[in-house]
């Protein structure tokens, strides 16, 4: 593996700060990531919460440099790895980054996967390309790392394709080749929602194992607060392309400080709500062309006042060590 | 697989009988005096008459007249030309010539097409995905009978790169000019479909996984674009092969080559029946073989297709 320069190993191990990226379309520029920061440490597992389109999926293929330009541009912030601002090495350098140090996971297995190769080639490939090894050694660590994820049978399965597979073997493959190169970020982007509930433990279960293995840093991004909640250790909420609330795992779920928490919380079903409505958020997301003035929610906000709808956005509040909300009346939202 | 290969053999027969008997049938229908048709302009006998009839079976009726000919394309007897040649000695001679040329005609469309295709794709709204529609709508705009006449002319004659002629027993160089003219029908429309898949490839999730992988742009498209792109250009271009060995007949004509096309053209203008049904059946033999063989090129590009 290369070494990259200027790596410092007592760096943070992911530094986001102030990430800006846009869309330019035919319609006009979507800003779909508004000044997004967030840190992980090794063995951490952060949350990224929101609903769809509020830029948690652009933040992570930004990361990983894998944004489709055009239209995507990212066009300011910082993406630091133990020191090294991701944004500024130049291709060649990022694809080796690529897998090796961060490695992601995607929601759909089945069109993830490429369908006319076999399972095995895919995992090997990585062996071949990054760590120049023969086809039969290549095949050897594929097998082993199917074994890894628990894939029944993994000798003769690693010669099947993509297809032959169920919806969460499928999966296991994807973690698979996500964790061949031993990285030390994984980015995992709804990894269970195209599965079904026993199967989603399950994976989830998977990952949390394979993490606490290898002490990596975790990205779960996800709009499921379920999911979260069993695994996370902290939690990014993001609301139109900015983190609004971040915060540890106890905190969010004890006391919300944004009121888009809060909603989201609200909108889980609970057994102890049995024959009472369910809560909903009112709205829909705004447009990313065109996002309200002030903050982002207040057309969604019941605390929503003047100051809301009014430039400057709200800043990131330090809500209590380690805790931030970008709402003007943080106080009035957890206090209630 | 094995069964699937054994049932569409099967059918191969069924369609194979059913296109030369279509043919015969129509090469026969119209002729009011067969035997009058062979000799020409010429007086016939009573006795001529007699031994005609008897040698062509014409006093058994259409089926049995039929029965008698297939008899003999199956033991390689295609019987006499009425220009008095064995059909057997004129198909070994054309076959030869238009099979190369069409091989010829298929690569350049084929590597050209699928090469420009993909950098096209890649590059799409850029100059050269721009000039090469436009080159391509012309040349679909273009008939036949004229880009090889004017090829012909430029490159062949008043440029002189290129052997404005060919021969039976050509050389791979003389036959370049009239396979470039015969790959221009079909570089068109390859082009676009291999366009238009690798445009919607480029989109799919898996590619984005590779990309996550960190491999090289080249390998995201030549290795995983690429294989999931061919498999609609493939079917075009057995489809084209097939076109190609049948419709050749401008290009020989212009070119002077005596192959299939040549031979196809002067039987049909001048009624030669067992002639056109001799080259026809053959057409239809290699028709039938090549989409067989498509067919499995499609389920060895694509695994989800497995044939029961």
């Amino acid at each position: 593996m290369d070494v990259l320069p200027g790596i410092d190993p007592r760096a943070p191990l992911l530094d986001v700060t102030n990430l800006h990226v846009e869309f330019r379309t035919q319609y006009g520029v979507a800003k779909a990531v508004n000044g997004a920061n967030f840190r992980l440490a090794p063995g951490e597992t952060l949350a990224i919460l929101g609903e769809s389109g509020c830029g948690k999926s652009v933040t992570a293929q930004a990361i990983m440099g894998i944004l489709d330009t055009p239209p995507g541009y990212v066009t300011q912030g910082e993406i630091r790895y133990r020191g090294v601002d991701l944004l500024k090495l130049t291709e060649e350098k990022r694809r080796k980054v690529r897998a090796n140090r961060i490695a992601m996971i995607f929601q759909d297995a089945l069109s993830s996967l490429n369908p006319v190769y076999t399972v095995g080639f895919q995992l090997g490939e990585l062996f071949r390309k990054h760590r120049g090894m023969s086809r039969a050694d290549a095949k050897k660590r594929s097998i082993d790392l199917l074994e890894q994820v628990k894939i029944p049978a993994a000798r003769t399965r690693v010669d099947d394709y993509p297809h032959q597979f169920s919806g969460g073997m499928r999966q296991r493959v994807m973690i698979a080749m996500a964790l061949a190169l031993d990285p030390e970020v994984l980015i995992a982007d709804e990894p269970t929602t195209a599965l079904d509930v026993t199967v989603q433990a399950q994976i989830m279960g998977l990952l949390a194992d394979l993490q606490q293995q290898r002490n990596m840093g975790l990205i779960l991004i996800t709009h499921d607060m379920g999911v979260v909640a069993d695994v996370a250790d902290r939690i990014s909420v993001m609301y139109a392309g900015k983190v609004v609330e971040e915060a540890g795992i106890y905190d969010i779920y004890a006391r919300p400080a944004h009121p888009y928490t809060k909603a989201l919380l609200e909108s889980i079903p609970r057994l102890d709500m049995k024959g009472q409505q369910l809560s909903v958020i009112q709205g829909l997301p705004p447009l990313l062309t065109d996002v309200p003035k002030g903050c982002a929610f207040n057309p969604r906000c019941r605390y929503a006042r003047d100051a809301c709808r009014q430039d400057p956005a709200p800043p990131a509040y330090a809500v209590a060590p380690n805790r931030t909300a970008r709402c003007h009346f943080f106080r009035e939202v957890i206090g209630e | 697989m094995f069964r699937y290969i054994v049932r569409r053999l099967l059918q191969m027969v069924l369609t194979f009988f059913g296109a030369t008997f279509l043919v015969y049938a129509l090469m026969f229908a119209n002729q009011k005096d067969p035997i009058q048709a062979l000799v020409g302009e010429r007086p016939v006998s009573e006795s001529q008459r007699i031994a005609l009839t008897e040698r062509y079976h014409l006093d058994e009726g259409f089926f049995m007249q039929y029965w008698y000919y297939m008899k003999g394309v199956l033991t390689g007897d295609f019987g006499t030309s009425m220009t008095g040649r064995k059909i057997y000695d004129m198909m070994s001679d054309a076959w030869p010539v238009t099979f190369r040329l069409a091989i010829i005609a298929i690569v350049i469309a084929a590597a050209f097409s699928v090469t420009a295709g993909v950098y096209s794709a890649i590059k799409r709204g850029g100059i050269f995905d721009n000039s090469t529609l436009l080159i391509t709508l012309v040349l679909l705009a273009m008939p036949i009978v004229v880009i090889a006449p004017l090829a012909q002319l430029i490159f062949g004659i008043q440029l002189g790169w290129f052997a404005p002629t060919a021969t039976r027993d050509a050389t791979f160089y003389q036959l370049l000019l009239p396979a470039i003219v015969l790959a221009c029908i079909v570089i068109a429309p390859e082009m676009r479909v291999t366009r238009t898949s690798v445009v919607e490839n480029l989109r799919a999730d898996y590619v984005r996984t590779a990309r996550a992988k960190g491999l090289t742009r080249m390998r995201v498209i030549w290795v995983h674009v690429l294989r999931n792109s061919l498999i609609p250009v493939v079917t075009l271009i057995g489809v084209d092969l097939g076109g190609l060995l049948a419709g050749a007949i401008v290009t020989e004509h212009v070119f002077n080559i005596p192959g299939v096309g040549f031979n196809l053209a002067r039987a049909i203008n001048t009624e030669d029946g067992p002639l056109v049904v001799g080259f026809v059946s053959i057409l239809v033999i290699l028709f039938l073989f090549i989409n067989l063989l498509v067919d499995l090129l499609y389920a060895a590009l694509d695994p989800r297709i497995r044939y029961e």
